[in-house]
């Protein structure tokens, strides 16, 4: 391994980049889409009968919250390791 | 790390048998109460084997989970797996308002409503990647723990004991509350008698096995919870549209009650103040408050100590990560099926109780007219013939109710559902179960983290640093049934008051912790007089605002330039507040009574008081920077001990004596 100090420095600016990222579509599924709440709801979703904004409110983004976590928990863990910082 | 006895690593390693056999007798014990109903053995005795039954399994999972080790008791030995750790996370995190209260919301309130749902999921994503891992990494029993650590001592842990304490104690009134609430509505007991009842079984659940007890009896009750709240409405999808997935067919009902929506208003059925359309936003809550609610939720979940010390308990960093995607879908699972109550039981109400002849509504509504839970024409609704003679002294009645004659409490739409669906007495005993279950669950994770903070935080770390383990375990026993016992008795006096302040709870939360958690994990320059300071103007500004309003909403005008609050829809002001102002009457309401036309409906910048956090976080946040840069940064050692959080490798960087 490499200069310890600098392999922590790199270590996290990529765990902060990662946390932005992933604030990042937090901030879209919990806010940006629901701005639009109006426009999206005079689409129906096929099937289903759904107006897509209610319907994001009510499930959309709850699943996208689920995925996300379980990508961001796997992503993490990915950066740990490459850093050699996971533990064993 | 945490000693184990070969006991519990047996245990561990056997989870996965030992719940499903749990879940199989679990449903077996439905059977077999469903057989006994068709031999004819009574209702009431359903619902009493029903509750005792499962009292009695959580009470010997507590019993059987009591420890005399401190880090058994704290953190549960740090050996919870991820996946069963989700469970128990969701059990703390549901209580008797979601399991209950939330269709009944978005019942009335449609769209608007979903604004609880958001963010009481999203929140995870924040505990995730900005709090839990790191807190998890650093080793604390409590967050007050890690604020006296990363903030110069025990004035800190002071500062996060009372934000802690705020925020769990009304919460924690609010479950046993529901306890009582529940039992008695099933059972027949009187309330007061319930909520002790609903004591014992908290208080058997948690006090000999702490953390330990609690993690296992929450793995139980999220099974019943789970299983209570989706059996009704799987069979009544079934029932109607032939697919067991409620989530998916509950589509064909919103487009029948838009539909309906519309024949209402058209036939005189509906005047337009009284309805609400569905799936239209902003009719509630304005976009402000709207989007307010959502954040101050999210946050505040991610500052909750309830729920963060879930994630002290896992066996390393990535469990808890991992931990915290179960815990969501486990909570997903529930409230992604809450809106779907909520349509099914609208379409109910809409097609056959409103616009029909008052003599031919559905029998299963005067059941809880009787319990005074629903009003027509402002009468509690208990047969055809009072309804009928209430309407009739209405002038200009057309004789069929309308929407504006109905009123509901928004607890009847999940414990109504059985019957609606006409489906057999056991199957509301499973839901009174369930009911049970959200609020033991959530009542003992509160209750824990209250007593652990008194015991740990102030006895141990402040008090007395030299006591012995087996004092410090008596100590925290002994505060455990005080803080128990005095919520049951503030419970049992129905304080209409606390009730209504457990949204408050979350922003409470939000702007007493989330500013000083996340700036001492990301930024090391953070002083500790920067975070005391911030942690005082956050959160004192939030109550400042939340008692100004509620309790002198006169002095928030005269003094601090409040005005009312202003009707989403119509853009009117909620209240005329240079009327009241003018009313001695009022006046003289100090501090402000429910029944103060102007309690809880002024404030700044038409903010509704439940989003207090908005306004005290940013406050904290900003207070917390500048003092940090007027400060000398943090010591080496310190800074040093920051980048250790940062890295899941290695020892914790508390180590307890245990």
């Amino acid at each position: 391994m490499q200069d310890t100090s600098a392999n922590d420095a790199a270590h996290w600016k990529r765990t902060t980049n990662l946390m932005l990222t992933h604030l990042g579509i937090w901030f879209f599924f919990g806010y940006v889409i629901h701005m639009f709440v109006v426009p999206l709801n005079k689409i129906t979703i096929p099937i289903l009968g759904f107006p897509l904004g209610f319907y994001m409110a009510a499930q959309g983004s709850l699943a996208a919250f689920v995925i996300m976590l379980f990508v961001f928990a796997k992503q993490q863990d990915r950066i740990d390791r490459e850093h050699g910082v996971a533990e064993d | 790390m945490a000693t184990q006895t070969s006991g519990s690593q047996d245990f561990i390693s056997n989870l996965g048998r030992i719940y499903a056999v749990y879940t199989g007798g679990f449903l077996g014990f439905v059977i077999l109460l469903a057989i006994l109903e068709q031999v004819g053995v009574p209702n009431r005795v359903i619902g009493y084997l029903f509750v005792f039954f499962t009292l009695a399994v959580y009470a010997i999972i507590g019993v059987m989970s009591r420890t005399m080790q401190i880090s058994e008791y704290y953190v549960a030995g740090r050996s919870v797996p991820a996946f069963y750790n989700g469970m128990a996370t969701g059990a703390d995190w549901m209580s008797a308002a979601s399991f209950v209260g939330m269709a009944g919301t978005l019942f009335l309130l449609g769209y608007d409503g979903l604004a609880w749902v958001l963010g009481w999921t999203g929140g995870y994503v924040l505990v995730s990647i900005l709090v839990g891992p790191y807190l998890r990494k650093f080793g604390a029993y409590t967050v007050p723990d890690f604020m006296a650590f990363r903030f110069g001592g025990n004035f800190a842990r002071f500062l996060a004991v009372i934000v802690l304490v705020c925020c769990s104690f009304t919460y924690v009134t609010a479950q046993i509350y529901g306890t009582g609430i529940i039992a008695s509505r099933f059972l027949g007991m009187p309330f007061e008698v319930a909520v002790f009842v609903g004591l014992a079984g908290i208080l058997l659940c948690s006090m000999l096995g702490g953390m330990r007890a609690v993690t296992w009896t929450q793995v139980a009750q999220y099974i019943v919870l789970i299983i209570a709240y989706l059996v009704p409405i799987v069979i009544l999808s079934t029932q109607k549209y032939g697919i067991p997935i409620p989530q998916l067919t509950y589509g064909a009902a919103i487009q029948d009650i838009t539909a309906r929506e519309g024949a209402m208003l058209a036939q005189n059925l509906a005047s337009t103040a009284a309805l609400k359309p569905h799936t239209a936003p902003f009719f509630t809550y304005s976009p402000l408050n709207f989007f307010g609610i959502i954040f101050c939720m999210m946050v505040g979940t991610a500052s909750l100590p309830h729920i963060l010390m879930r994630y002290f308990t896992t066996p390393s960093v990535r469990e808890a990560r991992q931990s915290v995607a179960w815990s969501l879908l486990f909570i997903f699972l529930l409230y992604f099926s809450a809106p779907a109550y909520a349509a099914f039981s609208k379409l109910e109400v809409y097609t056959n109780v409103i616009g029909r002849d008052l003599d031919a509504i559905r029998p299963w509504l005067f059941q809880w007219g009787q319990l005074g839970l629903i009003k027509i024409c402002g009468k509690d609704a208990i047969d055809p013939a009072t309804i009928a003679a209430a309407c009739k002294a209405i002038a200009g009645h057309p004789g069929v109710v309308r929407l504006q004659d109905f009123v509901i409490n928004t607890d009847v739409i999940v414990l109504s559902t059985p019957e609606i669906a006409g489906l057999p007495y056991v199957i509301s005993g499973l839901v009174a179960a369930g009911g049970l279950a959200a609020a033991l669950s959530t009542a003992d994770g509160l209750l824990l983290a209250i007593a652990n903070a008194l015991s740990h935080d102030i006895y141990y770390k402040m008090i007395d640093p030299n006591a012995p383990t087996a004092r410090r375990l008596v100590v925290a026993r002994v505060l455990l049934i005080v803080v128990a016992v005095f919520a049951a008795y503030l419970a049992s006096t129905k304080p209409g008051d606390i009730l209504a302040m457990v949204g408050w709870a979350f922003s409470l939360a939000m702007a007493g912790n989330f500013p000083a958690l996340v700036m001492g994990i990301w930024w090391k320059r953070t002083t500790t007089a920067g975070a005391v300071a911030g942690i005082i103007a956050g959160f004192g500004l939030c109550v400042f605002y939340l008692v100004t309003t509620r309790y002198y909403p006169q002095a928030g005008v005269s003094y601090f330039g409040m005005t009312a609050l202003t009707n989403p829809t119509t853009g009117a002001p909620l209240v005329n507040v240079a009327q009241v102002m003018a009313d001695a009457k009022w006046l003289a309401d100090v501090p402000a009574s429910a029944a103060n036309p102007l309690a809880s409906k002024v404030g700044w910048f038409d903010l509704n008081n439940i989003n207090c956090g908005l306004l005290g976080m940013p406050l904290g946040f900003l207070v917390m920077i500048v003092v940090s840069l007027l400060g000398k940064e943090p010591s080496r050692e310190m800074q040093a001990l920051i980048d250790e959080i940062r890295k899941p490798r290695g020892r914790t960087i508390l180590e307890e004596k245990t």
